[in-house]
């Protein structure tokens, strides 16, 4: 194909809507995944007001509420299970793994290999309108008959097996997970086969380390979810009894069915996709950070191969530790040592990361910002969710800590102020790239600020509550006498929620009146030497590249002895 | 134009690097209906297995034989192909969509009979299993004679050369992995 034959006449639909482009799928999957972001916000934060004030109307928002959901403004208790559950589903299967797989990843990795696009262009824009046609019935179920989902987002059998709206949940995971396998068979073979002339292997970004590794992960831990999945369908709809254990009692009545399956089956399958899956949100975050952190120290990133090495083995460990979610499940206690073991062993990897980050930043000076702003909070922070894992990880602490509100302080701590925090820092960071335009940095730190101080206050009591025995998925928490002593922190939490909320304001508003408003940007706005930067911004439609780029040396050859430039691009022969 | 001509770095051509990691997830997905089985088969106590009478056993080696056959003339197609033979090309694959529909007949015989003897969907775990697992082998079955449909199509209008014929070879690696699982559900479900 020539490249004149590319430019052939667009109209708007074949621009922007059914486009083969990655970097308009990228920015298609970014501005989805951030609205499913900003609801499944929303769910928790009517969740989060039952919680401080049992009982009580939901101001402002409450009445507006469909009866069903809130009689009198006031959350009904299946309407809590209901907002619990696709809280979880939203924001890990619609939200963060879309952004940080869909969009950065969509968008960065063709361009820093030096790619024209995807090796399946077509393929790729099945992905996006898959996932979209799964986001609409997952959420057209809060107005099918049964409701959405209330099983929470982990849908343990058999109560997914009774309860209503189950069905549709799994369809729209259906869609998801096609979606993502498409998207997972393409970043593969275009990591492996479309690398531009000179791109080996340890001369890729860490990004691209970290997407194609999270690319494998997906590939083979969703399958398992899908079997799963289909076997929960056909125990809903078929009367088969994959997980209905013989002779199971509900509300007094026998259930219909042939019995002898497990229940603990569901826990297994679900589990093998779904802590490959923690690593699937936080891998593509890491990268992030290693680039943002490399550009403002204007050093090469410290142990470049060690982190590749790392990257690698949270990849494989990651298939070995599912069953440490399942330690008081009734599984056998000599399986358990097996896990605990494989849970300390994966610490490693991800200590070493932190570590080589860390160390990355010794003897430099640091350009603070916004993006670096959000890297530089993502290390402690992640810190913490990785550290509160460990008691988790022990058999012995983990059957006190287990189903409280410590489980939940520690995964937010991991994805929202670890992979979010990262995320959002990425797209300060990539935004003049992708639109040619400036966001304004002032209103950066003030989200930054807001956005860190804010999320601290609501998932740290987390871990105080919990470790007074606050168990998860309460309705009303004041129920149980022994947490009345910490209902306080629960006020304190919703109010850090709502001021989380007030903050994201300003960053909304900056992102869309910057695509239209913001300053015209350069090509290489923060002197960088990955390939994206050598390509106009925005690049070339379908193009990227002007001349076909080929690469020099490794990644991040900053501050390079003898240059007067403190970088040397990877596109650059001299 | 078709991509997968393009140069790659690995000179793997992306098609096929493309189909040998989509099989890669469609192991895991029959990896974990597999081991579903083998847990529940050895750990629950309510997994009964019919009599081998009743399974039918000399119809699904009859069964296993087709497809096992209908393999052989896929790699036929593709050395056809390969020596810029159409007609031969066309010769064998519609030998493979026939045998593919004759496997798909000796199944639709299969069920009721199945039914017959009590061994359905919601009966009990084997049966469970066994429909769902051979179900789902049907529709990747069903799948398969799609694609050689299509390739039958295309080699009728003489697309398919010596040099261009990479999507035989595709639907060839899909196939032989259709193939290769009914190898190991069969001995699960009708021998063991």
């Amino acid at each position: 194909m020539t490249q004149d034959s590319r430019h052939h006449e667009e109209t708007f639909i074949s621009k922007y809507v059914f486009s083969l482009d990655h970097k308009v799928i990228g920015i298609q999957y970014m501005i989805t995944s951030l609205l499913f972001l900003l609801l499944g916000f929303s769910l928790v934060l009517l969740m989060r007001w039952q919680l401080a004030y049992p009982g009580t109307p939901i101001p402002l928002i409450g009445p507006l509420l469909p009866n069903f959901m809130a009689p009198g403004g006031v959350l009904h208790p299946v309407s809590y299970n209901t907002f619990g559950a696709m809280h979880g589903t939203i924001m890990i299967f619609l939200g963060i793994v879309p952004l940080g797989v869909g969009a950065f990843g969509n968008y960065l990795l063709p361009l820093q290999i030096g790619a024209r696009d995807m090796a399946f262009p077509r393929m790729n824009m099945m992905s996006y309108w898959v996932y979209f046609l799964g986001g609409v019935l997952m959420l057209m179920s809060f107005v099918l008959p049964g409701g959405a989902a209330q099983s929470g987002w982990t849908s343990y059998a058999p109560l997914s097996i009774i309860s209503p709206g189950q069905t549709v949940w799994l369809l729209a995971m259906t869609f998801l997970i096609t979606s993502s396998l498409l998207g997972s068979i393409n970043f593969i073979v275009t990591t492996v086969n479309l690398r531009a002339p000179g791109m080996t292997w340890f001369r890729l970004p860490i990004f691209v380390w970290a997407q194609f590794i999270t690319a494998l992960l997906l590939l083979f831990a969703f399958p398992v979810l899908q079997a799963g999945a289909i076997l929960q369908l056909l125990d809903r709809i078929a009367h088969t009894s994959f997980y209905i254990p013989k002779g199971i009692i509900v509300g007094g009545k026998l259930i219909d069915a042939a019995g002898g399956g497990s229940a603990l089956l569901w826990q297994h399958l679900f589990w093998f996709l779904a802590h490959p899956e923690v690593y699937v949100l936080l891998l593509p975050a890491m990268g992030i950070v290693a680039e943002i952190i490399t550009n403002n120290t204007r050093k090469p990133i410290f142990g470049y191969k060690e982190l590749v090495g790392a990257f690698a083995s949270i990849g494989v460990l990651s298939f070995m530790v599912w069953a440490h979610h399942m330690f008081i499940s009734g599984m056998k206690t000599s399986l358990s040592y097996l896990f605990m073991t494989t849970t300390m062993l994966i610490s490693i990897p991800s200590i070493l990361i932190l570590t080589c980050y860390l160390l990355s930043l010794r003897k430099a000076s640091i350009r603070f910002n916004v993006p670096m702003l959000f890297a530089l909070a993502f290390l402690p922070m992640f810190g913490i969710g990785g550290l509160t894992g460990l008691p988790l990880g022990f058999t012995p602490t983990d059957i006190y800590l287990h189903d409280t509100y410590y489980v939940i302080g520690h995964f937010h701590y991991v994805v929202v102020t670890g992979t979010m925090i990262a995320l959002m820092g990425g797209i300060y960071f990539w935004f003049p790239k992708m639109f040619g335009r400036k966001m304004n940095m002032k209103w950066g730190f003030i989200h930054f600020w807001g956005t860190i101080i804010t999320m601290n206050g609501i998932f740290f009591p987390m871990f105080i509550q919990g470790m007074a025995g606050v168990q998860r998925r309460l309705f009303d928490p004041t129920v149980q006498a022994h947490n009345i002593v910490v209902q306080p922190t629960n006020i304190f939490m919703t109010f850090s929620a709502i001021t989380l909320l007030l903050f994201q304001v300003p960053f909304i508003l900056n992102f869309f009146i910057s695509i239209f408003k913001g300053d015209k940007t350069e090509e290489n706005l923060w002197q960088s030497t990955t390939l994206e930067w050598a390509c106009p911004s925005p690049p070339l439609p379908h193009m990227n590249f002007a001349q076909n780029p080929t690469v020099y040396r490794g990644p991040y050859e900053y501050s390079v002895p003898g240059r007067e430039k403190d970088y040397w691009p990877q596109g650059e022969s001299e | 134009m078709n991509h997968s001509a393009e140069e790659t770095v690995t000179g793997i051509p992306n098609g096929k690097l493309g189909m040998w990691v989509f099989l890669a997830s469609e192991v895991m997905l029959f990896g974990g209906f597999i081991s579903a089985y083998v847990v529940l088969r050895t750990g629950s106590d309510f997994f009964v297995i019919p009599a081998r009478e009743m399974l039918g056993v000399p119809l699904a080696t009859l069964n296993t034989f087709v497809l096992i056959t209908s393999s052989v003339t896929m790699v036929l197609a593709l050395d056809a192909i390969e020596k810029n033979d159409q007609k031969g090309l066309i010769r064998y694959l519609w030998i493979s969509l026939l045998l593919g529909c004759c496997f798909l007949g000796i199944k639709s015989y299969e069920y009721p009979h199945k039914w017959h003897e009590g061994i359905t969907l919601s009966s009990g775990l084997f049966g469970s299993f066994y429909f769902t697992l051979t179900g789902l082998h049907m529709l990747h079955v069903l799948g398969g004679l799609g694609f050689i449909g299509y390739l039958l199509r295309n080699a009728k209008l003489g697309l398919y050369t010596d040099l261009r014929h990479e999507r035989v070879e595709y639907a060839g690696l899909y196939w032989h992995f259709v193939d290769l699982v009914w190898v190991i559900l069969f001995p699960i479900f009708y021998l063991l």
